[in-house]
C-alpha cells in the first residue's frame, strides 16, 4: 500500500470527498422534494476516484466527464453553490439553468463538461488535447467515462485517434460494474476494461478506485506520460455507486449484500480511519471536515433556493454567438424561430403566450414520487421490490 | 477577379483563411496526401504541412467530435466529411454536441467550426452517396447552414463560415465542383450569411432554388420567358440558417406566386419549410397555392435512367411555374 501524502494534502482529499458525499446526499434529497428535476445521477461511493484524479491535475489541464459529474466539477474547484443552483435550474447555476444535472460546465476551472450522451465526451476530449498539442501548450486532457461507454463506437475511434496523433490525453474508466442496470459481464465481452484499448496502442492498468491514494499515484503517472511523453494511457478504476444509476432506479439488478459489501470499503471512511491510525490527521480534524461539508452544502441549498428562475426573455440567449469577432454572426433579423406575423406585430401578445407556457412550470411542488420507493406502473416495478428498496438504510455519515 | 472552378474557389477560401489565421486547420478523410475525394483540398498539404492539413481515420463521429473539442480549445477547425451521407455517422456530434454546447453551457464554450460536406445526385453513386439533407441540418437550432451554388458565393461564404464563431454546416454539391465562375481574389470579400441573391428579376412568379437547383431554376426562368412570355424572379437563398426571408417575402408579395425547388426529399423538406413560412407571412398575397419541386421520395437509385428521373429538371420547374400561373395566363 502506498504511503499517505502530507497532512495538508490528506486533509484536502478528505474534505473534498466528504463535501462531494454530502452534496450528493443532499442533491438526492432535493430531488425527492422536486427541487431538482430531470434525471439525477449520484456518485456516492465514487468519491475517491473523482477526487484522487482531480487532485493531481494542474490548473491548466482539462477535465471532461459524463452525466455523473457534480462531484467532478466540485473536485476541480467549482463552488458547490453553483452546482446546486444548476440542479435547481436557476440563473446562478453553472449553466444558468440550461444544462441541468447532466450538463455541468465550468470554464474557469477547466471543467469541460458533463455530457448526457454515453461516450459523447470521448471525441471532444481528443479535440481538446489536439488544441493543446497544436498550440504547443502544456495542458493535458483528462477524460473520464463509465464502463458502459467502453462499448460505444466512440471509444475505439477516440483511442485510435489519441494513439495515432500522440495526443496529450489520459483516459480513466470509472468502472462501477454496471452500465445503467447491465452488469459488466453482461455488456462487455472483454471484462478487463484496462485491456480494451491495447489493440489501439493504448496500454491500460487496473486500480482500486476506492483508494484515493492509489488513484492519485496511478493518475499522476498517466498524466505525466501524457504531458512529457505524449503517450496516452488508460486506467480502469474499480469503484461503486451505492445509489441507483439515477434517482429513478429501482435497482432490481443487484443484491443488497453486494451494496453492503462495497460499503465496507467506503472510500471516505477507510481513508479517514487510515489518516487517524497513521497519525496524519486527528479525530478533531476529521470531525471539522464533516462539519465544514455540512455547512457548505446547507449554504449551497440556501443559495440555490434564493437564486432566481431564468427570465423568459433569455430563452434564446447563447443559442448563437452574436458578438462574434468574425465579420458577421447571425442575422439580427432572424436568430429566433419564426412563429408567424403575430410575434413581430404583436409583441405583447407573444410575451403573454410565453408566460402562459411558463405557467405550466408552476404545478404542485410536493414530494416527488420515487419509482424506487413507490413503484412505477410504467416501469413495471413490482410492489414487493419497491418495499424492499424502501427499507434501504441511509448512507453512513461520512 | 479570376475565373475559377467551384472546387478551386473553395480551396482558395481555405488557404487564404489559413494564411490569415494560424488557428484555422483542415481535417478529414483523405484531405491531405490524397488531396480530397473531390480534390477540394488540393495543394493544401504542400503549403501548410501535416499539422494543419490532417488526414484522419474513417471515424466520422470522432472527426467531428475532435473538431468540436478543438474549437472549444480555441482553434478553428474545418472538418471535411466525404459526403452528406457520411455525415449521418456524425449526427451525434453535430446535433447533440456542436449545436447544443454553446447553449447548454450557457455561452461558456464556443464551437467555431465548419463542417463541409458534398451531397446531391447525378453521378450514379446510388443510395449511400447522393442524398440532399439540407432540411435535416436546417432543422437544428444552434447550427448555421450554407449551401452555395456559384464559385464566388462558395468562396465568400466559406470565408465567412471560417471566421464565424458558430458551428456551420457547409453543404456543397458534387455536380457543381467543376462549374466555373468569376471569383474575387485574395482580400476580404466575404458574404454575410442571411443575404439571398436575386439571380433574375421578374414580376410574374418567384422561383426559389438552392445548390444545383438554383441553376435549374434559372434555366427554367429563361425557358418561361422565351417560350411562355412569363417573367420569373429567381432567388437563391445561399444560406438556410439564417434565412433571408425578407427578400423572399418581398418578392412573393409582388409576384403573388411561389415555386420552391430542391433536390432533397419532399416530406419535411426545405421547400416544405419555406412554403409554411410564406403561407404564414404572406398568405393574403398569394394568388395560387405554393408549388414545390423536389427530388423523388425514394433513396437515390443507381441506374442512370432512374437517377435522372428522381432528380428535378428544368421541365419540372417550368411546369410548376405554369401550374402556379394557371388561369392567369
Amino acid at each position: 500500500m502506498s504511503s499517505l501524502p502530507d497532512a495538508t494534502t490528506c486533509y484536502e482529499l478528505l474534505a473534498r470527498m466528504t463535501l462531494i458525499r454530502r452534496f450528493e446526499e443532499e442533491a438526492g434529497r432535493q430531488y425527492q422534494r422536486a427541487k431538482a428535476g430531470g434525471f439525477l445521477h449520484l456518485a456516492i461511493g465514487e468519491e475517491a476516484t473523482i477526487v484522487g484524479t482531480a487532485s493531481v491535475m494542474k490548473p491548466e489541464d482539462y477535465l471532461i466527464g459524463t452525466y455523473r459529474t457534480h462531484g467532478h466539477a466540485i473536485a476541480r474547484g467549482t463552488d458547490p453553490k453553483r452546482v446546486m443552483a444548476e440542479l435547481f435550474g436557476r440563473v446562478d447555476g453553472t449553466s444558468g439553468g440550461r444544462g441541468g444535472s447532466m450538463h455541468i460546465f465550468d470554464s474557469e476551472v477547466r471543467f469541460m463538461g458533463g455530457y448526457g450522451i454515453v461516450g459523447g465526451n470521448l471525441p471532444i476530449a481528443a479535440g481538446l488535447a489536439l488544441s493543446s498539442q497544436y498550440k504547443d501548450e502544456d495542458a493535458v486532457t483528462v477524460c473520464m467515462f463509465g464502463d458502459g461507454a467502453s462499448n460505444a463506437g466512440n471509444f475505439g475511434e477516440t483511442m485510435n485517434l489519441a494513439a495515432l496523433w500522440k495526443l496529450p490525453i489520459f483516459f480513466l474508466v470509472e468502472n462501477n460494474l454496471y452500465g445503467m442496470g447491465t452488469a459488466v459481464e453482461r455488456h462487455s465481452a472483454q471484462t478487463d476494461l484496462s485491456e480494451k484499448a491495447e489493440g489501439y496502442g493504448i496500454p491500460g492498468e487496473r486500480i482500486d478506485g476506492m483508494d484515493v491514494v492509489a488513484v492519485r499515484e496511478a493518475v499522476a503517472e498517466g498524466i505525466r506520460l501524457a504531458r512529457e511523453e505524449q503517450r496516452p494511457t488508460l486506467i480502469e478504476a474499480f469503484t461503486y455507486r451505492y445509489r441507483g444509476h439515477s434517482a429513478a432506479d429501482p435497482e432490481v439488478y443487484r443484491e443488497r449484500e453486494e451494496v453492503d459489501e462495497w460499503r465496507q470499503k467506503d472510500p471516505i471512511e477507510t481513508f479517514a480511519k487510515r489518516c487517524i491510525e497513521e497519525d496524519v490527521l486527528g479525530e478533531k480534524e476529521v470531525e471539522a471536515v464533516r462539519e465544514k461539508a455540512e455547512e457548505l452544502v446547507t449554504a449551497a441549498v440556501e443559495f440555490a433556493e434564493a437564486s432566481p428562475e431564468p427570465a423568459l426573455d433569455t430563452l434564446y440567449e447563447n443559442l448563437y454567438v452574436l458578438d462574434s469577432d468574425a465579420w458577421y454572426a447571425v442575422d439580427e433579423r432572424s436568430p429566433e424561430l419564426h412563429r408567424g406575423e403575430r410575434e413581430a406585430t404583436m409583441p405583447d401578445a407573444a410575451r403573454e403566450l410565453a408566460e402562459a407556457g411558463a405557467a405550466y412550470a408552476e404545478g404542485e411542488q410536493g414530494e416527488r414520487p420515487n419509482p424506487a420507493v413507490h413503484g412505477d406502473a410504467e416501469l413495471g416495478v413490482p410492489p414487493e421490490v419497491a418495499e424492499e428498496v424502501e427499507d434501504e438504510p441511509e448512507e453512513a455519515e461520512a | 477577379m479570376a475565373e475559377l472552378r467551384m472546387r478551386e474557389a473553395l480551396r482558395d477560401a481555405m488557404s487564404e483563411e489559413m494564411r490569415r489565421d494560424d488557428s484555422v486547420f483542415v481535417m478529414g478523410e483523405d484531405v491531405g496526401v490524397f488531396q480530397g475525394a473531390f480534390k477540394v483540398t488540393e495543394g493544401l498539404l504542400d503549403e501548410f504541412g501535416e499539422k494543419r492539413v490532417r488526414d484522419t481515420p474513417i471515424s466520422e463521429n470522432t472527426i467531428v467530435g475532435a473538431g468540436v473539442g478543438a474549437a472549444m480549445g480555441g482553434l478553428r477547425p474545418i472538418v471535411e466529411l466525404m459526403t452528406v451521407n457520411f455525415s449521418l455517422l456524425a449526427l451525434d456530434q453535430i446535433i447533440n454536441h456542436a449545436a447544443a454546447i454553446p447553449y447548454m453551457f450557457n455561452g461558456q464554450a464556443r464551437v467555431p467550426m465548419v463542417i463541409r460536406m458534398p451531397g446531391g445526385g447525378g453521378h450514379q453513386l446510388g443510395p449511400t452517396h447522393s442524398h440532399s439533407l439540407e432540411a435535416l441540418y436546417l432543422q437544428v437550432p444552434g447550427l448555421l447552414v450554407a449551401c452555395p451554388s456559384t464559385p464566388a458565393d462558395g468562396k465568400a461564404l466559406l470565408k465567412t463560415a471560417i471566421r464565424d464563431d458558430n458551428p456551420v454546416v457547409f453543404i456543397e454539391h458534387e455536380s457543381l465542383y467543376g462549374n466555373r465562375g468569376e471569383v474575387a481574389g485574395d482580400g476580404d470579400e466575404i458574404l454575410r450569411f442571411g443575404e439571398a441573391a436575386v439571380r433574375r428579376e421578374g414580376s410574374d412568379v418567384t422561383i426559389i432554388g438552392i445548390l444545383k437547383m438554383a441553376h435549374v431554376a434559372e434555366e427554367a426562368a429563361t425557358t418561361l420567358s422565351e417560350k411562355h412570355g412569363i417573367e420569373a424572379e429567381v432567388i437563391d437563398p445561399r444560406t438556410l440558417r439564417p434565412l433571408d426571408l425578407d427578400t423572399i417575402l418581398e418578392s412573393v408579395r409582388r409576384t403573388n406566386r411561389a415555386v420552391l425547388v430542391e433536390e432533397g426529399w419532399p416530406h419535411g423538406g426545405v421547400g416544405a419549410n419555406l412554403a409554411t413560412l410564406i403561407t404564414e407571412q404572406a398568405f393574403d398575397h398569394l394568388d395560387a397555392p405554393v408549388q414545390r419541386v423536389t427530388g423523388a421520395d425514394v433513396p437515390m437509385p443507381y441506374s442512370r435512367r432512374l437517377e435522372q428521373a428522381a432528380i428535378p429538371h428544368e421541365e419540372h420547374v417550368v411546369q410548376a411555374a405554369l401550374a402556379a400561373l394557371e388561369g392567369a395566363i
